[in-house]
């Protein structure tokens, strides 16, 4: 699984970074980046508080 | 290659404040911000208590204030509302700030210090000698450039990067995070006196809270467990219901959208390594009950950039010089983070039920002051089953 962010809803908070458990996010200053130690936990797809990452497949929309 | 004594990662209250003390202290400071602008996009809900700003040793300033209440509603789910004065929440509500225009402010205090800033200045990587951190890499306007720093001092926020980078352990379990949501509303209906917090499943895990910054406009937010988020985009939702659910309220235009993440857990066991420190948010100092970070970043500050300053001019940044730096912030607020740590615990296992009896047997208690020990022998005299597992902690 691919882990996608939608821009077009992500406020770059950092909600998701800080509450990564691998710590395999990093927020250019606008931009995330997942890198390759991310396991599609989910995590960061529930902490998003306006719903902007999707791709775990483990999170209902 | 250029270098300072100290280079901090960060530009919020916690950098600037640290870079405050260090630069007073007579060291070199660098302190990078990787946005544009200082203070902006604000996440926080704005609220800051008057005894606090005194204690890190701050003057309250017209700039920085938007507002202030003369106390706080805490609001039990089936409605009832409790009202603290000022005096009796123990000055620990009063003002309402413009996050934007602190920060700056807080910068300016450093740089007049003597403390150097620079802005859209991201740190990509630590670098290290002979296994120490000794700088930083940066990036800006699409060029890498190295620093090098006596010490680096990580004040990176929730994200909390460079602790992890440099290997300290800042990692969160779900339970410990919550996930915020707040508008900046305009045209609304409020007591713009009061500062209201509701308790229960308005917000699963956490509360939702209205800092007032007007006579018709107010910071309205809310945080939520990570236990208890089960959708994407939860967060959000469950703002619009309670913006929704509350007259006076639902009416109201946002004129801002305000995202973010707070940390609700225990004191870190270490927040230093070999040539590098953390401070506020990235250090996990966020009070776990009341979500606020401000003061506690403004208290540790002391501490950090002091002993950093001294640990550059003596030789000796190593882990073992900055457990004077651990020693500083944990005399100061360590106690308290537990103590909230602990009641947090508790008051995320809460039902409605249970919060609606805790309001009703406060607001029937005669008190002047609201400390932690008389609201617990308010609730003891009613409902002793609901206290009897935080005795150890209060008496």
């Amino acid at each position: 699984m691919v882990m996608e962010v939608d821009y077009t809803v992500c406020m770059h908070c950092g909600a998701c970074v800080g509450s990564c458990p691998l710590n395999a996010m990093f927020l250019h200053e606008t931009r995330l980046e997942f890198l390759e130690n991310c396991n599609s936990c989910g995590i960061c797809e529930k902490v998003c508080p306006v719903g902007a990452i999707t791709g775990s497949g483990r999170v209902e929309g | 290659m250029e270098k300072f004594d100290v280079v901090i990662v960060g530009g919020g209250p916690a950098g600037t404040l640290t870079g405050w003390h260090a630069a007073r202290a007579g060291a070199s400071v660098l302190i990078l911000e990787k946005r544009q602008e200082v203070g902006s996009p604000i996440r926080c809900g704005e609220g800051l208590d008057k005894r606090g700003i005194e204690k890190i040793g701050l003057t309250p300033s017209k700039k920085w204030i938007a507002h202030e209440v003369k106390g706080a509603h805490i609001i039990a789910p089936n409605g009832m509302k409790l009202k603290l004065t000022e005096g009796q929440a123990g000055n620990e509500v009063g003002y309402v700030v413009n996050r934007d225009v602190f920060d700056k402010e807080m910068a300016k205090l450093a740089i007049d210090a003597g403390a150097q800033l620079r802005v859209k200045t991201s740190v990509v990587e630590l670098l290290r000698k002979d296994g120490k951190v000794n700088g930083v890499r940066t990036k800006f306007m699409g060029k890498i450039k190295d620093i090098e720093a006596g010490i680096v001092v990580g004040a990176d926020g929730y994200e909390s990067q460079i602790g992890r980078w440099a290997g300290i352990d800042t990692n969160l379990k779900p339970k410990d995070m919550f996930s915020c949501f707040q508008y900046h509303m305009v045209n609304i209906d409020i007591d713009p006196d009061y500062n209201d917090f509701y308790l229960g499943s308005c917000a699963p895990g956490g509360y939702a809270w209205m800092f007032v910054k007007g006579p018709d406009e107010a910071n309205v937010g809310l945080g939520v467990q990570g236990t208890k988020l089960h959708k994407r985009g939860d967060v959000k939702r469950i703002l619009d219901d309670f913006v929704k659910s509350v007259p006076g309220l639902a009416k109201g235009k946002a004129i801002s959208h305000i995202a973010g993440a707070i940390s609700a857990c225990a004191p870190l066991d270490c927040v230093t390594a070999d040539g590098i420190l953390l401070i506020g948010d990235a250090a996990r100092m966020i009070d776990p009950i009341t979500g606020g970070g401000i003061i506690n970043a403004g208290l540790a500050a002391k501490p950090a950039g002091e002993v950093a300053a001294e640990a550059v001019a003596v030789g000796d940044t190593s882990k073992e010089f900055l457990q004077k730096y651990e020693k500083g912030w944990r005399a100061l607020i360590e106690n308290k983070l537990w103590r909230n740590y602990m009641a947090k615990e508790k008051v995320t296992t809460f039902s409605d039920d249970t919060f609606n009896k805790i309001i009703e047997a406060i607001k029937d208690a005669d008190m002047s002051q609201i400390s932690s020990l008389e609201l617990f022998k308010a609730v003891q005299a009613k409902y002793p089953e609901l206290v009897k597992d935080f005795e150890d902690l209060l008496m």
